[in-house]
């Protein structure tokens, strides 16, 4: 005997004490899917049997039910049950998770459940207990259906207990295998003759019956069209669009789900009260002239479409009037009828239709939502959401939307066919379209963020409370955001004495890790800049919805400049790119580049001043006095000459001090005197350029540079083969040289950019820094032998860590801009670095 | 790092019995910040000079400490050059008996004044020449101060914070150096430990016939104490305890009597709660938490949501509130929570009343609409009041130089007529009306030194 339980539901268990509920549950169960009240009295009491303990092992249970159910998963109560008070709790809490509730009734003889009890010294309440409650359960087994149950199975003798099998069936919206492709078409409203071009312009061979009537289409690649509903109503010719769609669906080239107007219509057929409005009339006036068995055919078509379907591994969700996550795969009353009205706000427009809510503004889910029933000029994207009602029938058009390409497909419509109500393309802003709006939601408190190339990465939740302060007080407006960069690892310390950071050991590096070509980057003496600029304002308002051309800001999302100087600054870039002719050739109207901005000073004078000169200038008073008075000691003949000597050699650490972060700094007067220099392409528009080699990204870089030398500063590079030690020699000598010069240093990549190491991404590049530049992370002494000899304990490992996990992020967010995800998901990553950037990792490495 | 005592008593070699370090010997001593070396430039009849070279282990300084207060987490450091606690420690350590006037055999010479040179090359003090003036002059020492600029090759960055200074004058060694021990963190205002109860102890000790009296024995507590007002209460009242003032007078000393301009918002902005009925108040960019406890005082505000944007003003406010401990009925009308302005926030929803006081200033212009959507939108209180600095009356500030703001972190300080024109703005957006109400003393042509707006629903008052 087969028991059909639909998928994700709540089972109830009915029977008496002694029935056999807990052997059944046991039986037909994982032991995680069933939860008993007898377990839960213990968990509460210590005493399986303590009737006392009834209503909090009830709360427990509930609690315990509600988040499996949240989770979509199948929860059993082995409960009696008998009584239609606990059942009314629990069809609630069901409805409450929009998941259908299913009774499964054990009624078995009375004489059965008593001498089952009178076996169990622990069950010693006397028979009239079970009389009572199998009266109970007499009195309810009429009512289950009424009460809410879904499906009612009533076991009435043993051998159906022994003989039952439990089937778990999947929801009608339940097409997660299906992956497609798909063709997903909005609103049709009877637009025949548009929607036979739109599937021809989509690839579709049309089929027609001897009449020419289109019967049938079908893709020969496969492809299947999916109807998001309202394909009846208003329009010239809804029977010829149902002949069309019904025949696909038939044969199975086509998926549908159900509008309001289809549900509307099946109740007319029915001969059901209904209002005629909104165009009903027409589609009865133009069905009344077809076959009675046509209609009959139309009526079972549109009774049996589903409210929503979810596909593609539960990546796709079509849905009429759209669907929040919460409802997707899920099947109650309420999600029926959000599927098909959608929500309202309670209020009325101007032209005295309904204000829609705008669930998809708060739309944070994973799954694509595709959706119609409220008509706008242009389909958009929305937070991963997009709605394909073009309004073909007020003379707007016929969308599709190519599923996974994400491509959409338009044909106009041939004639306004149906007045609206309300202008099709409103005077104004035509959709409330807010993608510049964060919620706390999308960054407090612990977050895991998935990323393509180093798999989930988890923020803590007091990181992102530090990134939170700093982003919401500190950063440029979020819609310029798009990016902040990693953090870089430090090569590993130098086996030499003297140093604590030398070329061989990154060099040695990546040739343990298989890289055989690295290009060593001169380290600007400046600091990070992330730069994005857009061709116009224009450009800029369409794709980041904000005002101006784009943003300048520092590794932790600081503006770099005041509102003017930014300006003029990406109004040089601007040009440059314009120059260089990238616009066209990276078919793009914007770019963010990775750079750095020379001097330090400019961003960072007052840390110059304030920590750097304080310290030269205290050095600069004690040290001279200091020496004169151990050298007037020392000719009186006192023993100071140890000290004498390393005070003396302070001096000159002092003096190499204020010369090496002397180099940091220097005059500018607004533009002048500030260099960019670009060394990496991050992202544009459906692009990025992580698999680039390096060479290629310099090679963009000199020819910004080209088309404006005051603004751009090159960068120095070298390429290096890791195998070679005649190469890897010549790459030492030419740090030696940057280095002795007072640079910062340089930092090796690997030539060819991203590369993956059998456990995830490689590094994407070691940073080899100076001896006098580390002066000024160090302190000026640091090259004492006995301070190098301590300071050259320090712990990479976390650093690299970080830096990988900071570059995955980095390189997701890159992504998800490239591809236009919505701005919380971009914002997202770059949160996570900043809040990364809080881990306690020492920051001097 | 560097201190030298001359003398030019004769004969001048006797300050090595004072010392009681021998001028022919260089000698070490272990501190705690790494090595001090007492040695003698200079030993003759006529003059001899005393140095004290602390070395400071710039290494040790930063591995093994978690003191984020002082600079001691950076290596970059002026610590081991300048004449600070650090040096006062030492001092301390190597001088201590000394500086506690005994001698023996010339027990007569530690009792006498005696001319006395003290030169430090780098001795930190935010308050330049002038503060040194005041803090040593009256102990009878003549001040030499000279300012050591930043840096040669920038001359534009001005002055360090240091100064070399030359100190002279006939005093007792002992004296000397208890005043050096004391006023040397004084100057530099940041010492490199944990002060406690035992500090008071050490600073009266210290200060024992010389500090009770000085004109600025108050700002030498606080610093000395760091400020730890319980323990500047303990050592002014102890410090006080000889010449027996009025209770009154120690209190005026410490709290300024007039009403404080962040006071007199604070009863405005309460008179307008209370006006408007509120019960349910969100106090948005709470701080740590002025307005809160004001709020907690009066039992008609029956729900009261802190927000701050950071982690750190909360748990300040929480501890300032006494929140561990207060009673039940206390701790169910508040609680306190992380937000930001610039990302909605839902779960704001629900008030009767939003306060931002002095909060707009600190948001970039560019994000005002960001926070007007989570304030007026999405939080959307009953009412919203707004109080922000009046930059018209910038101008009657003495202290504050023309042109700049209140505040480093103020984005911007708007005129009445840009702050209305904001409001103004806001309020026609949301169907709102706004009113304007002055706050502190009104000056007829530049207004008040703060500026409120109180934003209500069209068909209320």
């Amino acid at each position: 005997m087969k028991l059909v339980v639909p998928d994700m539901s709540l089972v109830v268990l009915v029977g008496t004490s002694g029935s056999g509920k807990s052997t059944f549950a046991h039986r037909h169960f994982a032991p995680t899917q069933v939860l008993s009240s007898d377990h839960y009295r213990g968990v509460v009491s210590d005493d399986e049997n303590d009737q006392a303990a009834t209503k909090d092992a009830f709360e427990v249970l509930h609690f315990v039910a509600g988040k499996r159910l949240a989770a979509g998963r199948i929860t059993v109560v082995d409960a009696t049950n008998v009584q239609r008070e606990a059942r009314a709790g629990l069809v609630a809490l069901a409805r409450a998770h929009d998941v259908l509730p299913v009774a499964i009734v054990l009624d078995l003889p009375e004489a059965v459940c008593l001498e089952r009890n009178a076996s169990r010294p622990d069950r010693d309440f006397g028979p009239h207990v079970v009389r009572r409650q199998h009266a109970d359960l007499r009195k309810s087994l009429r009512h289950l259906q009424k009460e809410g149950f879904r499906r009612v199975h009533v076991l009435s003798a043993q051998s159906d207990v022994d003989a039952a099998k439990i089937v778990v069936e999947p929801l009608l919206n339940d097409r997660r295998q299906d992956t497609g492709p798909f063709d997903v078409i909005g609103d049709v409203h009877g637009c025949r003759a548009e929607l036979e071009e739109l599937l021809t312009e989509l690839g579709y061979a049309l089929v027609r019956d001897a009449e020419g009537r289109a019967v049938d289409a079908a893709h020969p690649g496969g492809r299947r069209a999916a109807f998001v509903g309202d394909l009846v109503d208003r329009g010239p010719d809804t029977p010829g669009v149902l002949r069309l769609v019904m025949g696909m669906v038939e044969a199975g080239h086509a998926l549908a789900v159900c509008g309001n107007h289809e549900q509307k219509l099946v109740r007319a057929l029915r001969g059901k009260k209904v209002t005629v409005a909104h165009g009903l009339a027409e589609s009865l006036a133009q069905l009344s002239a077809e076959p009675a068995e046509f209609r009959a055919r139309v009526e079972r078509f549109c009774y049996d479409l589903v409210s929503h379907l979810v596909l593609d591994g539960g990546d796709l969700v079509l849905a009429h009037a759209g669907l929040p996550e919460r409802y997707h795969g899920r099947a109650s009353g309420r999600v029926r009828s959000f599927a098909l009205y959608g929500d309202t706000t309670g209020e009325t427009d101007e032209y005295g239709l309904p204000v829609r809510y705008p669930w998809a503004n708060e739309y944070r889910g994973s799954a694509t939502v595709l959706y119609g029933h409220t008509p706008v000029p242009e389909a958009e994207w929305v937070n991963g959401t997009m709605c394909l009602d073009t309004g073909a029938v007020f003379g707007g058009k016929l969308t599709a939307l190519r599923y996974p390409e994400r491509e959409v497909v338009s044909v106009a419509a041939h004639e306004v066919w149906y007045a609206p109500v309300r202008p099709l393309v409103a005077p104004q802003a035509p959709v409330a379209r807010e993608p510049g709006v964060l919620s706390l939601t999308d960054v407090a408190g612990k977050r895991v963020v998935a990323t393509a190339e180093h798999g989930r990465i988890t923020v803590g939740a007091e990181h992102a409370a530090a990134a939170l302060e700093v982003m919401s007080r500190f950063a440029v407006d979020p819609r310029w955001l798009l990016h902040l960069p990693p953090t870089m690892s430090p090569v590993a310390t130098s086996r030499r004495e003297d140093v604590l950071e030398h070329p061989d050991e990154a060099f040695e590096a990546y040739r343990s890790a298989g890289v055989g070509e690295v290009l060593c980057e001169e380290k600007h003496m400046g600091s990070r800049a992330i730069v994005l600029v857009c061709r116009d304002e224009a450009a800029a308002a369409a794709r980041f919805g904000a005002e101006g051309v784009g943003a300048v800001h520092t590794r932790t999302g600081r503006p770099f400049f005041g509102p003017e100087l930014t300006a003029q600054l990406l109004g040089r870039v601007r040009d440059a790119v314009t120059a260089a002719g990238l616009w066209e050739e990276l078919d793009s109207d914007w770019l963010l580049l990775d750079a750095e901005l020379l001097p330090w000073s400019a961003k960072a004078d007052g840390l110059l001043r304030e920590r750097y000169a304080a310290v030269g200038a205290a050095a600069g008073a004690a040290l001279p006095a200091a020496v004169r008075a151990l050298t007037a000691a020392s000719e009186r003949g006192a023993d100071v000459a140890d000290l004498l000597a390393r005070t003396t050699s302070r001096l000159a650490n002092a003096a190499a001090f204020d010369r090496a972060y002397g180099r940091y700094r220097w005059d500018t007067d607004g533009l002048t005197g500030v260099r960019l220099a670009p060394f990496q392409l991050l992202a544009a528009s459906g692009a990025t350029f992580s698999r680039r080699d390096h060479g290629w990204h310099l090679a963009l870089a000199d020819r910004l540079r080209e088309a404006d030398e005051e603004l751009f500063a090159t960068t120095r590079r070298l390429l290096v083969t890791t195998g070679d030690e005649a190469s890897t020699g010549a790459g030492v000598a030419w740090w030696e040289e940057l280095t002795a010069a007072g640079g910062e240093g340089m930092v090796v990549k690997p030539m060819a950019n991203l590369l993956r190491g059998k456990r995830g991404p490689v590094q994407p590049g070691l940073k080899v820094r100076g001896r006098e530049y580390l002066r000024i992370v160090y302190g000026p002494d640091y090259t004492e032998p006995a301070n190098l000899a301590r300071l050259r304990q320090r712990a990479v490992g976390a650093k690299r860590s970080l830096a990988l996990r900071e570059y995955a992020l980095g390189l997701e967010g890159l992504e998800r801009a490239a591809r236009g995800e919505p701005l919380w998901r971009v914002h997202e990553c770059a949160f996570a670095v900043l809040a990364l950037e809080s881990e306690p990792v020492d920051p001097r490495l | 790092m560097l201190l030298t005592i001359t003398t030019t008593h004769r004969p001048a070699t006797d300050l090595g019995f004072l010392l009681h370090k021998h001028p022919a010997k260089v000698q070490p001593f272990r501190v705690a910040s790494g090595t001090a070396h007492v040695f003698y430039p200079r030993a003759d009849e006529r003059e001899c000079t005393a140095a004290l070279l602390l070395e400071v282990d710039p290494i040790g300084l930063v591995r093994g400490r978690r003191d984020d207060a002082f600079t001691l987490g950076q290596y970059v450091n002026d610590r081991p050059y300048t004449a600070g606690s650090l040096l006062a420690v030492a001092l301390g350590a190597v001088f201590r008996t000394a500086m506690n006037g005994r001698c023996d055999g010339h027990q007569e010479l530690a009792d006498s004044a005696i001319p006395l040179r003290v030169h430090l090359p780098a001795l930190p003090c935010g308050g330049g020449p002038e503060l040194l003036r005041r803090l040593f002059a009256p102990l009878g020492w003549h001040v030499a101060a000279r300012p050591v600029p930043l840096s040669a090759a920038v001359p534009e960055w001005g002055d360090s914070r240091c100064c070399d200074v030359e100190l002279t004058g006939e005093l007792r060694l002992s004296d000397a150096l208890r005043h050096l021990y004391v006023l040397l963190p004084v100057a530099d205002d940041a010492k490199h430990y944990w002060v406690e109860q035992q500090e008071v102890d050490k600073l009266l000790r210290a200060g024992e016939g010389w500090l009770a009296a000085h004109p600025e024995r108050e700002l030498i507590t606080s610093r000395y104490l760091k400020r730890t007002s319980v323990l500047v209460r303990s050592a002014l009242s102890r410090l006080a305890e000889g010449d027996d003032p009025a209770e009154g007078e120690l209190d005026d000393a410490l709290v300024p009597p007039r009403i404080s301009l962040a006071e007199q918002r604070r009863q405005a902005v309460l008179t307008v709660l209370r006006e408007l009925g509120a019960r349910r108040v969100l106090d948005l960019g709470c701080g740590a938490g002025a307005l809160l406890r004001d709020l907690l005082a009066d039992p008609s505000f029956t729900h009261v949501l802190g927000v701050d944007v950071s982690a750190g003003a909360l748990a300040a406010a929480h501890a300032r509130l006494g929140l561990d401990r207060a009673p039940d009925r206390v701790r169910e009308r508040i609680s306190l929570r992380q937000s930001a302005l610039t990302y909605t926030d839902p779960s704001l929803a629900g008030h009767d009343a939003a306060v931002l006081m002095e909060v707009v200033e600190h948001v970039e212009p560019d994000r005002l609409p960001a926070l007007e959507r989570a304030v007026f939108e999405v939080a959307a209180p009953g009412a919203v009041v707004v109080t922000t600095p009046n930059a018209e009356h910038n101008v009657l500030f003495e202290t504050l130089p023309a042109g700049q703001m209140r505040h480093t972190d103020h984005r911007f300080e708007w005129t009445r007529a840009q702050f209305a024109r904001w409001a103004d703005g806001v309020a026609a957006r949301h169907g709102l009306r706004v009113r304007y109400l002055p706050i502190g003393p009104e000056d007829p042509v530049h207004g008040p030194p703060t500026q409120m707006a109180v934003f209500t629903p069209e068909e209320t008052r």
